[in-house]
């Protein structure tokens, strides 16, 4: 190497060959290494969603007008089931009691799984319609809809109730106290494109909510 | 490190051994690239592959569309897929130039004779996967192409018509024959794996031949195999890419056959079936053998068809000279010149309608491609009067650049 050069006059062509050769190995190999990270791209970015999959992740439009209150639909949303709840003025109004909201873990939303315009006390736009991610926080699984009161348990209020592991979520998708569930169930960008019409996956006009940036689907 | 594992798993002098140490003929010319280029494209091949394995739908109402989607949707699906597609016309040209530098130089005589023989047995399993990979997108010329080529089959006496219905698993070539192409598409590239594998353990066991053909006899004679020919090699390789890149990019279907962008439909055949090029000038004698005696013209066209193959196994026999480079056999120098025009013709043959001419012209050429190796091969040996061989590598390859260097000579001085 260069930094072994001895002072000897005969050595020094050597010396110099050797640097040349160093420097053309080392530039060949930085090469090789360049080309081979542009050649591998297109086969790693190949394993990315493809267009017609983005495509097929376009929101939709819910017509919600024919859910009963009391009742809930599912939706499919870029293979994820979507709740989309009309709760009725009883339910609403025990998503406000103290008695029911003490037992809850974040019973103000503070955790980032939804969009600033869902983060009030009925975690939704219009209070009596819900959207929700209905994917446990848990491990993953679908909880099924328990509305009526004293359905799960005795004490039950309403809400929702994971049969894998026991999570359980209050009509406003908000996590109980002590179950395995961490969060609260993530709430989709949606908004109101008529006082029909839900449109899932878009954010009202002026927020840029990003459903990948919650805290756990 | 290194030294841990090697002295457990001496994997290392093993690399040394045969990739940087290997001596090598020191007068090998760049015909000798095809044989690393042809590992190279197999490699290419099984990456590209199983990345199209992910997008691709072996299912006969989804195949074409899965390939359309992969070419419009998947990220980098359209290159990943031409990629593929040319790849497959590139392997078997730089794999029959690879046989032909053989042929010429006589690199399947004695002690290489199984070193050709596996090569062909590459050739072969190749042909079987390119075969079924033309099949898997579902185009009419894949879906005309597999009724064709498992229809050889029928030719069989006795058994032939129930080794169809076996080769197609119904009454025809229908989904559960697209599904067991698929099967093996995938597993026999594997299978050519392995036998390159053995394919490189017969050639290290004697080496490179050279283009004199002799035997090398001193040290003199050979160099390490790095760096001189690992940088031989990438030199070649980045020619050869740029010429495959030209065809990936700016012409990927000039190769290919437009029919297969129709979807494949039992109901109606294209007006002509022509398979890949590389499998014209043996599509070409299937359709060119008349009646034989007794044997029905489709018998003698399947027999004569795997036949021109299966002779080339009998070669390291059926050439009697024992000068292995053609620099030095007078006669067989033409000879080979002539077979390369004849496969030529072959293929001219394959890809255009027997009719007229043609007909003529593809009997002749099948009957001369049989001549060339049954009749011409034996002959010439006996009778051929070699030139004298040099006496060893490293004298050759002095003389020339001394030689080179007296003519420069007189104008340097002067």
């Amino acid at each position: 190497m260069a930094t072994t050069a001895q002072p000897s006059p005969a050595s020094a062509p050597a010396h110099e060959g050797e640097t040349r050769r160093d420097f053309i190995q080392i530039a060949a190999t930085a090469l090789v290494g360049v080309g081979a990270t542009i050649a591998a791209w297109p086969f790693i970015d190949s394993m990315n969603p493809a267009r017609d999959t983005l495509a097929a992740g376009a929101p939709v439009d819910i017509d919600v007008s024919k859910i009963q209150p009391g009742q809930q639909i599912v939706v499919l949303w870029r293979s994820r089931p979507i709740f989309i709840m009309n709760r009725t003025p009883d339910e609403l109004k025990r998503l406000q009691e103290a008695q029911d909201t003490s037992l809850l873990s974040d019973p103000d939303s503070k955790a980032l799984q939804q969009p600033e315009y869902a983060k009030n006390w009925h975690r939704s736009i219009k209070p009596e319609y819900l959207v929700l991610v209905g994917i446990c926080t848990h491990l993953g699984c679908i909880p099924i809809a328990k509305p009526d009161p004293g359905s799960v348990e005795p004490n039950w209020p309403g809400g929702y109730f994971c049969p894998c592991h026991g999570s359980k979520y209050d009509l406003a998708g908000r996590v109980f106290a002590g179950v395995p569930a961490p969060l609260n169930l993530p709430v989709p960008p949606h908004n109101f494109v008529s006082d029909k019409v839900i449109r899932v996956g878009e954010n009202p006009p002026g927020s840029t909510f990003d459903l990948a940036s919650v805290e756990q689907l | 490190m290194v030294r841990w594992i090697d002295h457990r798993l001496p994997i290392f002098t093993f690399m040394k051994h045969e990739l940087n140490d290997y001596p090598t003929p020191r007068n090998l010319s760049y015909w000798w690239n095809f044989g690393s280029l042809a590992g190279i494209m197999l490699v290419i091949m099984i990456v590209t592959g199983i990345f199209l394995a992910m997008e691709y739908t072996p299912q006969v109402n989804d195949a074409f569309d899965s390939v359309e989607r992969i070419r419009r949707d998947v990220n980098y699906g359209w290159l990943i897929q031409y990629l593929h597609m040319n790849g497959a016309s590139f392997f078997f040209i730089v794999t029959y130039i690879h046989i032909f530098r053989g042929l010429y130089y006589g690199s399947y005589k004695e002690p290489r004779e199984l070193l050709w023989m596996l090569g062909l047995v590459i050739l072969l399993l190749m042909m079987a996967t390119a075969f079924m990979g033309y099949v898997l997108p579902w185009g009419q010329m894949s879906f005309w192409g597999a009724t064709v080529i498992t229809n050889l089959f029928s030719a069989i006496p006795v058994v032939g018509q129930k080794i169809v219905t076996w080769l197609w698993g119904g009454f025809a070539v229908d989904n559960p024959t697209l599904n067991r192409f698929y099967a093996l598409h995938y597993l026999l590239p594997f299978v050519i794996v392995g036998v390159v594998m053995l394919h490189l353990i017969a050639l290290h066991q004697h080496g490179s031949n050279n283009p004199l053909g002799i035997d090398r006899k001193t040290p003199q004679d050979s160099i390490p195999f790095h760096p001189y020919y690992t940088i031989k090699d990438m030199f070649g390789l980045f020619a050869f890419l740029i010429v495959y890149a030209i065809f990936v990019f700016f012409m990927p279907d000039a190769l290919g056959d437009p029919q297969n962008y129709i979807q494949a439909n039992p109901l109606q055949t294209p007006p002509e079936i022509v398979p890949e090029w590389y499998f014209l000038p043996f599509y070409a004698i299937l359709r060119s053998v008349p009646n034989i005696l007794f044997i029905p013209s489709k018998l003698a066209g399947v027999l004569c068809l795997f036949g021109a193959i299966g002779i080339l196994f009998f070669l390291p026999w059926l050439d009697t000279s024992r000068v292995r480079s053609a620099r030095f056999r007078p006669i067989y120098k033409w000879v080979f010149w002539l077979l390369v025009i004849d496969v030529a013709v072959l293929g001219d043959c394959g890809a255009h309608r027997p009719e007229g001419w043609y007909i003529f012209a593809g009997r002749m050429a099948t009957l001369y491609y049989f001549v060339h190796f049954l009749i011409l091969m034996p002959l010439i040996g006996w009778f051929e009067r070699p030139r004298p061989l040099p006496t060893s590598i490293a004298t050759t390859v002095m003389k020339r650049s001394s030689g080179s260097l007296a003519a420069a000579s007189p104008v340097g001085k002067s």
